[in-house]
């Protein structure tokens, strides 16, 4: 029968025990269960993430759950006033474990421009989050960009929060660039080369 | 063998004992219509009274407008009614030019209806698009979806934001109209068209939702006028009000345009009448696009309240300072109160707002259609079930944004 | 339009009446606090002014002592003739008036809002509660004496100096307008794509030094 390996728990993180982590990893961040928990004008953008052109389910994140008690993603989406935030700090704790937030919008993540007597300044003043994503609100790409992010959290298991960075990178730019995480064809390349004034194309060519 | 019937005599009934439930559907429930709570008192299914408890979006918008200056509240108004932000800005703005007498070029105002019936547009197939999906009908809210967003690359070609675009200025917008505006607005017109009459071949005669929204939450007209409700609310219950044209504001009165009006004040009417009021907004784009000059300043000229052209800040004196004192002081508006309305996307929305004289506003009262349109909410539900709760929230659009400000 | 409105107003109140004005276009007259209620009557009922448009109130502090602090402002209008009118009053503070909820059933909200808002109580409302903020909140925030930031959190914060909510990017980042030199920057090879996690965790530069090479890139030359 040979030695028995603990797959689960304790010291020995053998083969099994990471693969299984792993694999574990990888089944949890391509089926996230989402509870939205919408209050304000980052819903529409969430209405849009979810609709036919920004598809939410190609992330295998599209069914929410209304009950927090069958959710595993806690979206944050809009502003949390004071009077709000008991409801979203029960609706937290009636989740279980694996449990991860997303903060939807610069209001979730920092209050936005409501300083004021009647907003949260950002939800982790009140739950722990694990990705924030700014923006007034986020476009699309944005929480794609913070989804993606949470899923290389979850598979990896890093702690502390995450923030989405803007894209200011002019797009030919990041594709050419050496060990780009975006990842396209030749074919964009040429449209894009196209595009350029020859000006612009010869700063590009200088570089390589 | 044969069934056995006995009819039940009078002393046969039970009598059996019921008593009022209290039931709470808390600030965060599945309709996406921002939050609210309802305390519900229940015989059974039956409503019996129902405490509806709105302000869990309260924001503080009209105290943050009274830190900044004039034109910095225009990202606050945005958010108000934010399916359909542009209507705000030109509410705001018109109400402030209101107060100072400025008058805009025609361009502009031509602008200004264009982009507002564009929200106009985008606010009734949010509100349409999710009322049909909370009776269960994901496939037409799918569909309005890829229109919204249809329209949201109009407003982000022109704006550059989706969404929030705080695009009005007082004295103007912030920018001209771009060169193929026209163009692609009337393009998408023929596809918008095709899919709303895609989405109400799925639902004007499918049972369930017939079922679920006729002779559901009903409003009668004296109720809805004694509350105070405007828009598609008090329209649906057949009272002919549209501030477009009780008190045509910009060019509303150059247009041809009708208004629907329904008979019953059920969820149904208020369903129809917001696809109708979407085909009226798609006529009175196609005359205004038409109207338009193709050329002039989209901003007034007064320099008092307008930042002047670049090169003129460069090249002359009065430009320098115009932008210097505008810049370091913001925009001084003469002492006054005004209270200006327009036809937002759910009723009459009017800025009252009191200046005294400095940069600084003194008040900015926003009247919020939805705020009153859901106190009607409470007649409308009595007697009806727990069901019955979720096509008439989704009908009344009430978004929290404006409702708690 | 309304002109009409306030004549008639003068011919049935005379002196109650105490001001009237016409400022671009809007119309709008001044009673005494204990007309308020008479007066919404008469419109009502006389004017055909059934329709409620709104009831609000300004906070004037620095009017006191010599005229009341706060000012409570009535827009209704008629359905029927389309008309508009404004009646104002003046309140002081602490002082009670009318409520008019059993004139036009839609003040049931504005008020409640009014006496969250500012704290004006109203006689003979039905259900005077806070509605915009909850019971337990202390002031009246639309006070002017009400500092805008002064926040009493219903969920005590939680401490967040341990968790970095810093942002993997620097100051200008994201800015158009910042001065940029994007030549030098591709040239340097320092750009900053979509950072991975170790860069979100480790190391906390700004502008790093690009991710690793991913085996596909290399496959494209």
């Amino acid at each position: 029968m040979g030695t028995v390996k603990q797959v689960i728990g304790g010291l020995d993180a053998g083969f099994v025990t990471t693969k299984f982590t792993e694999l574990l990893g990888w089944a949890q961040k391509y089926s996230l269960f989402q509870y939205p928990f919408v209050t304000a004008c980052c819903g529409m953008e969430f209405m849009a993430v979810a609709g036919p052109r920004y598809d939410m389910s190609r992330f295998g994140a599209e069914a929410p759950r209304f009950s927090p008690r069958q959710a595993d993603l806690l979206w944050v989406v809009g502003t949390i006033s004071q009077r709000q935030a008991p409801a979203l700090r029960r609706i937290y704790e009636q989740m279980a474990e694996p449990k991860w937030v997303l903060a939807f919008g610069t209001c979730a993540s920092c209050g936005g421009f409501y300083d004021n007597y009647t907003t949260v300044p950002g939800i982790d003043k009140i739950i722990p989050v694990d990705v924030f994503v700014p923006g007034c609100p986020p476009r699309p790409e944005a929480v794609f960009d913070g989804l993606m992010l949470l899923q290389e959290k979850i598979q990896t298991g890093v702690k502390g929060p995450l923030v989405v960075p803007p894209k200011h990178l002019p797009r030919l730019a990041q594709l050419r660039q050496k060990g780009s995480t975006v990842d396209f064809g030749t074919e964009e390349i040429k449209r894009l080369e196209a595009e350029r004034s020859p000006a612009d194309m010869k700063l590009l060519e200088q570089k390589d | 063998m044969e069934p056995h019937y006995e009819a039940l005599g009078d002393e046969q009934t039970l009598d059996l004992p019921t008593e009022p439930m209290r039931l709470n559907m808390g600030p965060s429930h599945p309709a996406m219509h921002g939050t609210i709570r309802m305390v519900l008192d229940l015989d059974g299914e039956s409503i019996v009274d129902l405490d509806l408890q709105p302000g869990y979006l309260h924001r503080g918008f009209e105290k943050s407008c009274e830190r900044g200056t004039w034109s910095q509240v225009f990202p606050y108004v945005d958010r108000l009614n934010y399916v359909s932000p542009m209507l705000n800005n030109v509410g705001f703005a018109l109400a402030v030019e209101k107060l100072i007498g400025l008058e805009v070029p025609e361009r502009c105002t031509y602008y200004r209806t264009v982009l507002g019936e564009l929200a106009r547009m985008s606010d009734h197939i949010t509100c349409n698009g999710a009322a049909a999906m909370e009776l269960g009908a994901f496939t037409p809210f799918l569909w309005l979806i890829k229109v919204r967003d249809w329209i949201w690359d109009i407003l982000e070609q022109e704006t550059g934001a989706r969404l929030t675009h705080s695009f009005g200025r007082i004295g103007g917008m912030a920018a001209p109209p771009t060169d193929g505006f026209r163009e692609s607005t009337l393009a998408i017109f023929d596809e918008i068209d095709h899919v709303m009459m895609e989405s109400e071949a799925l639902l004007m005669k499918n049972r369930i939702f017939l079922d679920r929204t006729q002779q559901i939450g009903n409003l009668s007209q004296e109720d809805a006028i004694a509350m105070g409700c405007t828009g598609v609310i008090l329209r649906s219950t057949g009272v002919d009000y549209d501030v477009r044209k009780a008190n045509p504001y910009m060019f509303y009165d150059r247009f041809d345009f009708d208004v629907p009006i329904g008979h019953d004040g059920d969820n149904y009417d208020r369903f129809v009448c917001r696809f109708e009021e979407m085909r009226q907004s798609m006529r009175i784009i196609r005359q205004a696009l038409d109207q338009m000059p193709t050329s002039g300043s989209v901003v007034s000229e007064d320099l008092r309240y307008v930042l002047p052209n670049k090169s003129d800040v460069y090249d002359s004196i009065e430009g320098t300072i115009a932008h210097f004192k505008l810049v370091m002081e913001g925009i001084k508006v003469p002492p006054g109160e005004v209270y200006s309305f327009t036809e937002g996307g759910n009723g009459e929305l009017g800025f009252f707002i009191v200046s005294d004289g400095s940069g600084t506003p003194y008040r900015v009262r926003v009247r919020p259609p939805c705020w009153y349109n859901l106190q009607a909410c409470r007649d409308m539900l009595i007697g009806d079930m727990i069901a019955d709760i979720i096509p008439t929230f989704g009908s009344i659009n009430m978004i929290g944004g404006e409702c708690d400000r | 339009m309304s002109k009409k409105v306030i004549k008639r107003l003068k011919s049935e109140f005379g002196d109650a009446i105490l001001a009237t004005s016409d400022f671009r276009g809007d119309f709008e007259a001044r009673v005494a606090k204990k007309t308020w209620k008479k007066v919404a009557l008469f419109l009502r009922d006389e004017l055909q002014m059934n329709h409620i448009i709104d009831i609000t109130a300004v906070d004037y502090p620095e009017r006191e002592p010599e005229l009341p602090r706060f000012e409570m402002k009535l827009i209704v209008r008629s359905m029927s003739t389309n008309d508009r009118v404004r009646i104002a009053a003046h309140l002081a503070d602490g002082e009670k008036i009318d409520s008019l909820t059993d004139v036009w059933r839609g003040a049931n909200w504005a008020e409640r809002e009014i006496f969250d808002m500012f704290g004006i109580s109203f006689n003979g409302h039905p259900d005077q509660r806070r509605i915009l903020m909850y019971e337990e909140f202390e002031g009246h925030p639309l006070r002017k004496d009400y500092p805008i930031g002064k926040a009493q959190p219903l969920v005590p914060y939680r401490d967040v100096s341990g968790t970095e909510k810093i942002a993997p990017f620097g100051a200008e980042e994201g800015q158009p307008w910042g001065r940029i030199d994007w030549a030098a920057r591709l040239a340097d090879g320092d750009v900053q794509v979509s950072p991975s996690i170790s860069q979100q965790t480790g190391g906390r530069k700004a502008l790093s030094t690009g991710p690793e090479t991913s085996p596909l890139a290399e496959q494209e030359e």
